[in-house]
């Protein structure tokens, strides 16, 4: 009995690994765009995250050739202390550094019998020892990323800094509105918001009319116009762009809320409609039945019983056109643009024209993942549902 | 006709069911299907849609007249002097790679997500796996984008901020630029379109795995089949209907697949597909002729698949 039982856990050895590997081949990554986005900018360009628990840099290097004379502290010598702030500025860079190395003092060579650092290893010190003395300490983790990233700051040191020093770039206020900044992310979710919600409400109402009547309500060509909406599901968004662009420029539309909550409506309708009157279709004939028979005209039936009955459909759907509004590129790439940028815009803007650095692109985009995460864990199974439904989508 | 009967006690007046229809099929007349409409006639125009495409004719140069958008479509990448040049201009085209997009995302999504679906069955933490194989299906493209931008991220000096190029390096190899060197490039920007895609298939594939009857594979082990029998024999014929649909719901993703494209390379180094080309002609060149021409191409390709879309709605409204 119990071979069997070991025997069985030695089989299921390899299905844990194929798991267990793919689950990290899916987490790391989006794990390591985490921990970048809260390390301070100097810690991303000269380090992978995944060194964030490993000694600071430059640690190993002033072990070997300092730490001997100067202490593991660098308090060793009094007069040469090296946490000593002063005493450190006057090393910015390894080349004072080693010019300090090569010197002698009290007519002994600097560094007695050990060999002088290389370039990088001095510049490694360098940094090290400014880190312990004080002159510039970057944290291990900072939340600058996502001010900077919400205020759409550009500059080269950090919002914060900048703004005590009084040296903010021209487009920066330093009070509440720059959030508002044209640049930033806090505008940009803010758009991003405004386009979603009701591109997401317009479109199930209308569905939930269409799908009704589709399900319960006898009219000429019934089957035939679903059919043809079947079709139509799978039509490409790039098919329909050129016209309505051209069209909305005349009606003054491009750049406006309205004319990107119309095309996604029209857009998600025919998938909407699918799911609507699917699911619709799926409630008891009787149900109908009995409510007519007590009198019911078809406008009660459909906002006293349909509405209510189709909760679960209308959940699955609202997630799905949420998500896919929300993270949609070309529909706001094309009739959006920089006006009126929502997330997904500014930050392929930082990438294609910007070439901003990893500090704002991480932290932008884990501001962009945040909410449809939150949708997605909160309410996946309606989402899961959704899906299974109908599985394709414009 | 397969649709169901409306009750006769729920009969209404003519026009109320065309009311509840009317705001759905004003809405995707004016954006569906007049802009289907008016894209294929804008095809045969000219850069501003002004005249006939015949008129940007060159003298001298190869032309189809009022196909000239077309010809230019199908003809501009490709390079036809030689039977080698031809094949190689044509990998490098946003043709060739949309082919390749298709063949190695359409394969691996589908195939990846089969056996995550399989193995996950199998296992106690199988709702929390299956939930981190579906997280990126919740981000956007552009997220994904950057995730894996990072991951590929190649420094030109000591230091490997990326992480691939990181593990690389430590094995002792030298870094590689993996979005710039062609053809590799592209395969790094399917494996972005696998891992986003991955938990789609996933899901549905493993609705279809759990509706198979647990006494039919009980049955086959027991008359001593393993594993692999158990699967390919049984189960994969049994949920063959649900893959094809997965299938061809993936190439028509992959046909339509513009954003990783065009916030990892932007189509450069060779990295160009359909979509993507049909953005550059309409919003970078502003060519409306040929932008428009393009996206005609691309729903030629597409149609197969309403038709095989319409095919499974009549077969599926039969069974009910």
């Amino acid at each position: 009995m119990n071979r069997d039982r070991i025997n069985k856990l030695l089989n299921r050895i390899p299905t844990h690994f194929i798991i267990i590997l793919m689950i990290l081949i899916w987490v790391v990554p989006t794990f390591g765009l985490l921990i970048t986005s809260l390390r301070p900018s100097q810690s991303i360009n000269t380090s992978g995250w995944w060194t964030i628990l490993s000694p600071p840099r430059g640690s190993s290097e002033y072990g070997e050739y300092c730490a001997s004379c100067h202490g593991d502290d660098g308090t060793a010598i009094p007069e040469a202390d090296l946490t000593n702030p002063a005493l450190i500025a006057e090393f910015p860079r390894s080349l004072q550094l080693l010019n300090a190395l090569k010197a002698e003092y009290d007519g002994q060579p600097h560094m007695q019998n050990i060999p002088l650092p290389e370039a990088q290893a001095a510049a490694d010190i360098a940094t090290y020892l400014r880190r312990i003395s004080g002159v510039d300490a970057p944290p291990r983790f900072t939340f600058s990323n996502y001010i900077d990233a919400l205020v759409g700051y550009r500059g080269t040191s950090t919002y914060q800094r900048d703004c005590a020093a009084g040296t903010a770039p021209l487009d920066i206020n330093c009070d509440a509105s720059d959030l508002l900044n044209p640049r930033g992310m806090g505008r940009a979710f803010l758009n991003s918001l405004l386009v979603t919600i009701p591109a997401t409400f317009i479109p199930i109402l209308f569905a939930a009319f269409a799908g009704y009547a589709f399900a319960w309500l006898d009219f000429k060509g019934r089957f035939l116009l679903f059919a043809i909406l079947v079709g139509l599901q799978v039509v490409p968004l790039q098919m329909t762009l050129v016209p309505i662009s051209r069209l909305y420029a005349q009606l003054g539309l491009n750049g406006t809320f309205l004319g990107v909550w119309l095309f996604h409506t029209g857009f998600g309708m025919p998938y909407a409609i699918y799911l609507m009157r699917n699911f619709l279709g799926s409630l008891p004939r009787d149900l109908f039945e009995s409510a007519y028979l007590d009198g019911a005209s078809h406008w009660t039936a459909f906002y006293r019983l349909v509405v209510p009955l189709a909760m679960p459909a209308i959940a699955s759907l609202g997630i799905f056109q949420f998500l896919w509004v929300w993270n949609d590129l070309l529909v706001a790439l094309v009739f959006l643009g920089g006006t009126t940028p929502v997330m997904t815009y500014q930050i392929s803007n930082m990438v294609t024209s910007l070439g901003a650095g990893w500090q704002l692109l991480t932290a932008s985009a884990f501001l962009s993942m945040l909410l449809p995460m939150i949708v997605f864990f909160g309410l996946q199974r309606y989402f899961v549902r959704g899906m299974l439904a109908g599985a394709v989508k414009g | 006709m397969a649709a169901r009967a409306v009750p006769n006690i729920m009969k209404q007046g003519k026009l109320a069911p065309w009311l509840y229809l009317l705001p759905a099929l004003l809405v995707m007349g004016f954006f569906i299907v007049y802009p289907m409409i008016n894209t294929i006639s804008l095809s045969f125009s000219n850069k501003d849609g002004t005249a006939s495409a015949a008129t940007t004719c060159v003298e001298g140069r190869t032309c189809w007249g009022i196909f000239e958008n077309y010809r230019y479509a199908l003809t501009a990448e490709i390079d036809s002097s030689s039977v080698g040049s031809f094949w190689s201009s044509f990998w490098r085209s946003s043709y060739g790679n949309t082919l390749k997009w298709i063949v190695l995302m359409v394969s691996g999504t589908v195939g990846l997500g089969l056996l995550f679906a399989v193995l996950a069955d199998r296992v106690k933490y199988e709702a929390l796996a299956k939930a981190i194989i579906f997280m990126p299906m919740a981000v956007s493209f552009v997220g994904a984008g950057i995730i894996w931008k990072f991951v590929y991220d190649f420094g030109t000096q000591q230091v490997q901020i990326g992480l691939l190029n990181a593990i690389i390096t430590g094995l002792g190899f030298e870094p590689v630029a993996f979005l710039s060197v062609p053809q590799l490039n592209t395969i790094a920007l399917i494996v972005v379109g696998v891992w986003i895609w991955t938990g789609f298939c996933m899901t549905i594939l493993s609705a279809a795995i759990k509706s198979v009857p647990d006494e039919i594979l009980e049955a086959a082990r027991v008359d001593g089949a393993t594993e692999m029998t158990v699967f390919w024999r049984i189960m994969v014929p049994i949920i063959s209907p649900t893959i094809m649909v997965v299938i061809t719901t993936m190439v028509i993703n992959v046909l339509k697949l513009f954003d990783i494209v065009y916030v990892m390379t932007g189509g450069n180094f060779g990295t160009d597909v359909i979509a993507n080309r049909m953005y550059t002609e309409m919003y970078v060149n502003f060519n409306v002729g040929r932008g428009t021409a393009v996206a005609v191409v691309l729903v030629l390709a597409i149609i197969p698949f309403i038709y095989f879309n319409i095919k499974r709605f009549l077969a599926q409204e039969e069974i009910r």
